[in-house]
């Protein structure tokens, strides 16, 4: 397919959107999941929906997309209120409970496609393309069910503001304080859901996960503010659909879900290294640059401790003396001298006023610290 | 006070997570404008009480009264300064931001903070001792840093009563003289503060009220009267010395 395509070709275009819209609302809501530590809560959501979309089928024995979405979200929230109701009500921890019910629907859902199987009008169903998604079943109905619920989640989500906030920083805070929390996480759960099931149709009961959390887990890399994280989040899931879409598009038998999670993990990939202020590189190289810093400070202020007690500070001493120090190094020296703060003549070294001033300093707050 | 109503009113608390009650039956009566500590070994049930105070935990019997009502109605006059590692300090902040959360209460549903509310907050950072963070990400301040953002946020919500859980716990000296500077201000102004402490050699120099609590109510009243051996016998069980020492 060439890049023209996606301008005339109607089909490529609905798609593209579609994926486009979901990587959008998965990344704004996905952030909600992240920073209130419920990001295993999206898998288990995914998951716990399989059932629906079997039983859907099997009790109006037709395919229509919309009657499986709406058995998926039902079977979902019920997967949801049992995993909350379970850590409520026993003294089993959140992962056990979420692993157990994602393992529990996913079960029954897959026992339920073998039941379709074998039923008569079983090939009509093809109800196994939600495991992985298949993009290529979106049409225009479908991309304006997702704008609107993503313009309505936009909307909540701008209403709210303050109190959703409040409730990720500190949710027993937020009680005190007045706000009914149960009616706000009731309101960002229900949201969460549903953008998992609007994804289940392209990316897979199995993957859909991954769009929620993947775009937000990048974009917390970037920014120490809640704002900006989302409105990043948002922009990184869209570019993972279109990226996605293209790639998969441009090479004929690659399905569009795996290929838009992947992009979406390359994201995370890029951030998680190339971060300015959390990121692995910057943090190493940050890490070292403190390191010599560090030693060149030590190699200053034991050089400081032999020169204050002679009158003219600027005296030369042998480069000998300085080997009962354990830190310094050729290297060092070569820099002390570049920062004009010693003179290297021949086997001695002496101080500069630069020198000793810096050094000075530096001993005074060293000293204050350890009273 | 003779005919006020006291500032927090406890009749027959009982707090259970699973079957072991973690409060049993609980009778307190704290008398406004007082700086009372709530003392009492690990398990006592001393952040639970005050939990239960602010209605986060529902308790199995028993009633909580603020100023003769129940808290839900006076939400505007208690401020509550939760343990500083009850909240993940890497959230996507900055310190101002914290404080601000402060006014939410009194904004009410949906309305934002605006130039008013953002006043307060400086001022309530300035009072800690933090204006000059006030940008500064939340992670990246230290641990006695944090205790001070979640004292200005208690601060900005200009309450009558203070509910603090261990404000002390992993702070180094300068802070703690400076947070407990606050609090004597705040009961010279009037305000009633409840403190969950842990440092019993400090009681007599920082508050004038004490509650010795271990699962049961064990005493309250004034430090002077109710501060000695016997009571933190009764509290502490035969090791109370030993704590006392460390």
């Amino acid at each position: 397919m060439e890049l023209s395509d996606f301008f005339t070709n109607y089909t490529l275009r609905t798609i593209t959107l579609g994926t486009t819209v979901l990587g959008a609302i998965c990344g704004m809501l996905g952030s909600f999941a992240v920073l209130r530590k419920q990001s295993l809560l999206g898998d288990a959501i995914s998951h716990a929906s399989l059932p629906g979309i079997a039983l859907a089928f099997i009790l109006t024995g037709v395919k229509d997309a919309n009657l499986i979405l709406i058995g998926a979200l039902i079977s979902g929230l019920i997967g949801t209120f049992w995993i909350k109701g379970i850590v409520r009500r026993t003294r089993l921890k959140s992962d056990t409970a979420l692993g157990l019910i994602l393992s529990l629907f996913f079960g029954f859902g897959m026992l339920l496609l073998t039941f379709i199987q074998k039923m008569p009008n079983a090939n009509q169903a093809g109800l196994d393309k939600y495991l992985f998604g298949q993009a290529a079943t979106l049409v225009e109905q479908d991309v304006w069910v997702m704008a609107t619920v993503t313009g309505v989640s936009l909307i909540v989500l701008l209403l709210f503001w303050k109190e959703l906030k409040l409730l990720l920083f500190d949710a027993d805070y937020t009680k005190t304080l007045g706000f009914n929390t149960k009616f706000l996480d009731i309101l960002i759960t229900s949201f969460i859901v549903l953008a998992i099931v609007m994804g289940l149709q392209t990316v897979g009961v199995v993957l859909m996960s991954a769009m929620l959390l993947a775009p937000a887990a990048a974009a917390r890399q970037w920014t120490n503010s809640l704002g900006t994280m989302i409105i990043l989040a948002s922009i990184f899931g869209a570019f993972s659909g279109v990226f996605g879409t293209a790639i998969s598009a441009s090479q004929d038998n690659l399905s569009t879900g795996p290929v838009i999670v992947l992009v979406a993990a390359g994201f995370v990939l890029i951030s998680f290294v190339f971060s300015p202020s959390r990121g692995i590189l910057f943090r190493e190289l940050r890490f070292r640059q403190n390191r010599k810093e560090l030693h060149l400070k030590k190699t200053l202020t034991f050089m400081y401790r032999i020169v204050k007690n002679h009158d003219d500070i600027t005296h030369p001493h042998a480069i000998r003396i300085l080997n009962n120090f354990q830190g310094f190094t050729k290297k060092t020296l070569t820099k002390l001298e570049e920062q004009e703060l010693i003179k290297i003549a021949g086997n001695e070294w002496s101080m500069t006023h630069k020198g000793y001033d810096q050094a000075s300093t530096m001993y005074n707050e060293l000293g204050k610290s350890h009273d | 006070m003779k005919d006020q109503l006291p500032a927090i009113q406890i009749d027959d608390l009982t707090v259970a997570y699973d079957y072991k009650p973690v409060l049993w039956d609980i009778d307190l009566v704290v008398p406004e404008g007082v700086l009372m500590a709530i003392v009492g070994p690990n398990g006592a049930g001393k952040s639970t009480l005050i939990k239960s105070i602010l209605g986060i935990i529902k308790p199995i019997a028993g009633s909580v009264k603020v100023f003769g009502k129940p808290y839900k109605k006076q939400v505007d006059k208690v401020a509550y300064v939760p343990q500083k590692g009850s909240v993940d300090w890497d959230f996507p902040t900055v310190a101002l931001d914290v404080v601000m959360m402060g006014t939410y209460g009194s904004l009410g549903w949906i309305k934002r903070p605006g130039q008013k509310e953002k006043k307060a907050s400086l001022e309530a950072l300035e009072k800690v001792g933090m204006l000059e963070f006030k940008d500064r990400q939340i992670s990246q301040l230290s641990g006695g840093q944090q205790q001070r953002i979640f004292l200005a946020r208690a601060l900005v919500q200009n309450a009558s009563i203070y509910l603090m859980d261990e404000p002390f716990q992993g702070v180094d000296a300068t802070t703690e003289k400076a947070i407990i500077n606050i609090l004597k201000e705040l009961r010279k102004a009037g305000k009633t503060l409840i403190v969950v402490h842990h440092d019993l050699q400090t009681v007599p120099e920082y508050f004038d009220w004490v509650t010795f609590l271990n699962v049961k109510g064990i005493a309250s009243g004034k430090v002077k009267d109710i501060f000695n051996d016997d009571n933190l016998t009764k509290t502490y069980g035969i090791n109370y010395k030993v704590a006392v020492t460390q």
